[in-house]
């Protein structure tokens, strides 16, 4: 999933560059803040451990064998912000020393793996841990964030590569979401034994990052958040969308989609997601999508507020 | 110690290899942007940039096997997305920019990994203002890799030598148990570094 120097267009690598400042600079802020510089040593050791676990290979069937990518292994282990900063030393590392992954589409590969591979991978953690609960709740949470972690890695490089023109979408992205599905299902049974086993040696590493941490602050998580949607928008997005919904496709089978009322009770504000004055379809619908984001971000913020209040 | 493939031969010495640092990655830097930016058409200015990649190849004594050996890993991936760019309207003309390009970057990146020492390169990183707790932190991660790698190969010599059943679901647990030990150590051993790192008066 490394992309190499070459496949990315100026636009693709600009943006995916200006995410992954974003998100590592967050991160970067709120893990000197969370973690006193004690933690400088644990986080090159975790990367370092990042790196040789790597390398660690799984025997599949048939000769061929798997190894770990590990974003949600450390995000568990030491919390979201750390993880991004361990993942991104790895990928910096990989790039220079072994030319794994190119220099110039570094910020794209970081963005995938180390920033929305973590955070998407964390979100899912937090989310099906706190429905599910207790123990074999977190185990279920490690093994879907770990699939899902792989699969938005994936999805975002499918993007990216078919917003460069490089690789048509429709071919790219069955590809990658084929192969990315078993793999995501090999890193979730490898998280989720490491997990098992760190348990049962020493379960006070697992608890640590679980406990009382100093709280995080609002405005950490918005950044995370605003980066998680921005990254979805612009790069997978704009392809979702060219596949005709369900609902639509329906309404063309049984022929009502002719009949769709003609005059809207109230005007659209964003019409079929084409932002108005903009030229480029593409353009125009990821600059429909960030506009959705912000009224998103908008909203749940002063509703966040207003309920914080009345309680 | 097996794992000397990491950067062997980033200490040898040549004219390349001891060129100034700081010049050297603008000079990939440079190179790495042009190639990518250059229009297809231009084959003889490819043609040069490849002789000019050949010529500092020989110049710095890598052995040529080894970096072949090294492309040829690393042209699997290439291959593998860019033959599916290949089934798109004029699919070709794509294919040829994709390999052409990100092959001559390829080279260029093995050729400049191979001729810098990471830890000279991090140093570069420091003149340019990168901050200075990242910096650190690559180094530590540089540092301890090749001892992680190494204990890691111990404790799986360990397990190899003990169990002899082949058994993949019993095979993928203790492979998972050396990681989780693996991790556990590395905290360990964190933990003492900063001890050490303080002692000896880090900041």
């Amino acid at each position: 999933m490394h992309i190499p120097d070459g496949f990315l267009d100026a636009k693709v690598i600009i943006a995916a560059t200006a995410l992954t400042v974003i998100g590592v600079g967050a991160a970067w802020r709120q893990t000197k803040k969370q973690l006193p510089q004690q933690q400088i040593p644990l986080l090159g050791l975790a990367a370092a451990f990042v790196f040789a676990a790597q390398m660690l290979n799984f025997p599949v069937a048939g000769g061929t064998s798997g190894h770990l990518l590990g974003a949600v292994l450390i995000s568990v282990l030491l919390g979201p912000s750390a993880a991004i900063i361990v993942m991104t030393a790895v990928l910096v590392v990989q790039c220079f020393l072994f030319a794994d992954g190119g220099v110039l589409a570094l910020g794209a590969n970081i963005f995938n793996m180390a920033v929305m591979g973590v955070l998407v991978g964390n979100a899912v953690y937090r989310i099906v841990l706190r429905i599910l609960g207790g123990e074999r709740g977190r185990i279920a949470a490690v093994a879907i964030a770990s699939w899902g972690s792989v699969m938005t890695a994936a999805l975002c490089c499918a993007g990216e590569l078919a917003w460069s023109r490089t690789v048509p979408w429709l071919t790219v992205f069955p590809a990658m979401a084929g192969i990315h599905a078993l793999i995501g299902v090999g890193e979730a049974v490898i998280v989720c034994l490491v997990i098992t086993a760190i348990k049962k040696t020493r379960p006070e590493l697992l608890t640590a990052t679980s406990g009382p941490l100093p709280a995080r602050t609002a405005a950490t998580v918005i950044v995370y958040g605003a980066v998680i949607a921005l990254g979805l928008v612009i790069f997978v997005s704009p392809f979702a969308s060219t596949w005709p919904d369900g609902l639509e496709t329906v309404a063309a089978k049984f022929g009502f989609d002719r009949q769709a009322v003609t005059h809207p009770v109230l005007p659209s504000l964003i019409p079929e997601y084409k932002f108005p004055g903009v030229d480029s379809i593409m353009f125009a619908k990821i600059a429909a999508g960030i506009a959705g984001v912000a009224v998103i971000l908008l909203l749940v913020f002063f509703f966040s507020r207003r309920l914080k209040g009345k309680t | 110690m097996r794992h000397f493939f990491l950067d062997r031969y980033s200490r040898l010495g040549s004219p390349i290899h001891g060129l100034s640092i700081p010049g050297k990655l603008a000079s990939t830097m440079f190179l790495l942007v042009f190639i990518v930016i250059l229009p297809v058409s231009f084959y003889g200015m490819f043609a040069f940039i490849l002789l000019l990649l050949c010529i500092v190849a020989i110049m710095s004594r890598i052995p040529l096997l080894f970096l072949l050996k090294r492309m040829a890993l690393l042209e699997v991936f290439v291959l593998t997305v860019s033959l599916l760019s290949l089934l798109q309207p004029n699919g070709i003309l794509v294919f040829s920019r994709l390999v052409l390009k990100s092959s001559l970057c390829l080279f260029t990146i093995v050729l400049f990994s191979n001729t810098t020492p990471f830890s000279k390169l991090l140093e570069a990183l420091r003149k340019w203002r990168v901050p200075p707790l990242l910096i650190t932190l690559l180094a530590l991660m540089y540092r301890y890799l090749f001892v992680l790698i190494d204990e890691m190969e111990r404790m799986q010599r360990a397990r190899t030598s003990r169990t002899f059943v082949r058994n993949r679901a019993l095979l993928w647990r203790s492979l998972a148990t050396i990681m989780a030990q693996l991790f556990i150590r590395s905290t360990g051993r964190a933990e003492k570094i900063f001890a050490c790192m303080c002692s000896r008066g880090w900041q």
